[in-house]
């Protein structure tokens, strides 16, 4: 589905700022898999997904989707295969813009021709999909979207990635800015939408609990490098004490503030 | 005459709606418009002059607009500048090529020339002069309005709204901002330029310093359609443009009537548009915070509200 060969990323090269985000990443990621990405902050995971979806040029390196070469394939190109969700709430729908205005620039990827598909059997449509936000959206499709909440707009936002179809997810933290409550219902909808599209999904997260129960893989990041990388099987029978013990055994070096980088 | 400030106003309304689409909808401060609105009279003006349709002549100059709109995105988009930088650009080049197109001169008249103006009287017969070319005028505006409200509702007029919004859900969507920008600023250029080519006609001439502080003027209107009314459908927002067009003529007018009672000249009218300007900003801020203010106190009130029936319920259960 997606392989990553030796890709780099330097930023502010030659000024005091130099920083390699990113250094010589290897990474296969088969059709179906659900990966979790830990890693501290500053350990590049935001920015091999911005690298993944063309949001920034690599350095170095090369990346295949689905068999294709698109190291320079320009971000909009790449998002007919990848939809990506930001920790921003505001990232993924346009807050002047009714529901179903936005509803419709999702219902299918590329450029839009002159025809109104707004129309009344679309608006069904919005309905029934909204109704399994739980989140009495269904009733408020003229609502402008800078009306509704964090979770609100994120769950829509998750609804609109996959009601355009594609291929792979990238989930930068997409639960890190909502309460516990809302954060729980849009990773209940994360973990419904994947199995039932069958999503290839990378999912960069803070909270180690969730990186062990959700996902068939996990990868830990570290310096611009991937230094772990778990199977299924080894992830099954894994804890966070343990996450934290295998970290700590590859830095070998004791971390005085494991805390801010694995906080259970 | 009152028909005068409506005809005035109406023409004026197509060139709001342009800068509307580029400051409002598409989020692009776009100066062009100073340069494209004289770029559409003196286009309508030479074709007319030329001999060309009524209506051909009002094509090509929006079609010229509409050049410019893509000029300035292009270079905007091309070569990563703000595209106020961009507007400038486009517009100072354009103050030459206008010059160009007027033949070397800064003003071609349209005396003694049929024109859409001199047409209508024809056409409604029935009604007086002025009365016939506030119809007139009135039929173009309301074509341009249901049109532009029309593509505002198809897929690619709803794509240019959320882009002006959220860019990077539009390239998430796997659409090319830029291609986006080129058609928004064709667009409203276009019907920038077609304002100018009607005004040209009815004022009947055409000057290379016509669109001199046209956007201060258009953001004038904007903003007084928006005390107006609140809306976030595009034929309410078009129609509050038209009315702040009007109204803002008609300030203008009074401006220039009475105003030299407190010896106001009309050179001091910029000046007042930019007070005008100023002045509903600050009122639109003040609202704007008033009204979180209040959303604020209501949250608050509804908390305790809520705290209290909370504290009944205990107390009811345990009693």
């Amino acid at each position: 589905m997606l392989k990553i060969e030796q890709i780099s990323k330097v930023f502010y090269p030659n000024t005091v700022n130099e920083k390699t985000a990113i250094e010589y990443v290897d990474l296969m990621v088969n059709a179906g898999d659900f990966i979790t990405v830990v890693g501290s902050n500053g350990s590049g995971k935001s920015t091999l997904f911005n690298l993944i979806s063309g949001s920034y040029p690599v350095t170095g390196g090369k990346i295949i989707l689905n068999g294709k070469d698109v190291t320079h394939t320009p971000e909009y190109k790449r998002a007919f295969t990848i939809g990506r969700i930001f920790q921003d709430p505001t990232t993924g729908t346009a807050a002047k813009m009714s529901i179903e205005d936005n509803m419709i620039t999702a219902l299918y990827k590329g450029m839009k021709g002159l025809r109104i598909s707004l129309n009344s059997a679309n608006r069904d449509l919005f309905r029934k999909e909204l109704n399994q936000l739980s989140m009495g959206l269904e009733d408020r499709l003229k609502d402008n979207v800078g009306l509704l909440s964090g979770g609100q707009r994120q769950a829509l936002t998750l609804l609109m990635t996959v009601l355009s179809r594609p291929k792979m997810l990238l989930l930068d933290e997409h639960t890190a800015a909502l309460d516990p409550r809302n954060a729980q219902i849009v990773m209940d909808l994360t973990t419904k939408f994947i199995a039932r599209y069958n999503l290839t999904s990378l999912m960069v997260t803070h909270n180690m609990q969730h990186a062990i129960d959700f996902g068939n893989r996990l990868i830990m990041m570290d310096g611009g490098r991937i230094i772990l990388d778990l199977a299924a099987e080894e992830k099954k029978s894994l804890t966070v004490l343990k996450l934290v013990q295998m970290f700590k055994s590859i830095k070998k070096q004791d971390y005085a503030s494991d805390e801010d980088l694995l906080t259970p | 005459m009152l028909e005068g400030i409506f005809v005035d106003g109406l023409i004026f309304s197509i060139m709001v709606i342009g800068v509307l689409i580029s400051y409002r909808i598409l989020d692009f401060a776009d100066l062009t418009c100073d340069g494209s609105f004289a770029t559409g009279a003196a286009v309508a003006t030479m074709a007319i002059v030329q001999g060309t349709g009524l209506v051909t002549a009002l094509l090509l100059a929006s079609a010229a607009g509409a050049i410019a709109g893509v000029i300035t995105a292009t270079i905007h988009n091309q070569l990563k500048v703000p595209g106020l930088l961009a507007g400038i650009l486009t517009m100072t080049m354009l103050y030459s090529i206008n010059i160009r197109i007027l033949g070397g001169r800064a003003n071609i008249p349209l005396l003694r020339i049929t024109t859409i103006y001199t047409k209508f009287p024809l056409i409604f017969s029935s009604l007086s002069q002025s009365w016939a070319l506030l119809v007139g005028t009135l039929l173009i505006v309301l074509f341009v309005k249901i049109s532009i409200d029309i593509f505002f509702r198809t897929d690619l007029g709803i794509s240019i709204g959320a882009l002006g919004s959220n860019e990077q859900m539009i390239i998430s969507m796997g659409i090319n901002p830029k291609l986006l920008k080129v058609i928004g600023m064709g667009l409203s250029n276009g019907l920038i330029a077609l304002s100018g080519g009607l005004l040209a006609q009815y004022q009947g001439f055409a000057d290379a310093n016509l669109g001199q502080g046209m956007v201060v003027q258009g953001l004038a209107a904007i903003m007084i359609g928006e005390f107006l009314f609140d809306s976030n459908r595009i034929s309410l927002i078009t129609l509050r443009v038209i009315f702040g067009a009007i109204i803002y003529k008609a300030l203008m007018f009074l401006g220039r009537y009475y105003g030299y009672y407190i010896k106001l000249t009309p050179s001091d009218l910029k000046l007042l548009t930019g007070i005008l300007v100023i002045v509903s900003l600050i009122i639109a801020q003040t609202r704007s915070a008033a009204s979180s203010a209040d959303a604020r106190k209501k949250a608050l009130r509804r908390n305790k509200a809520r705290r209290v029936a909370e504290q009944k319920e205990v107390d009811h259960v345990e009693n």
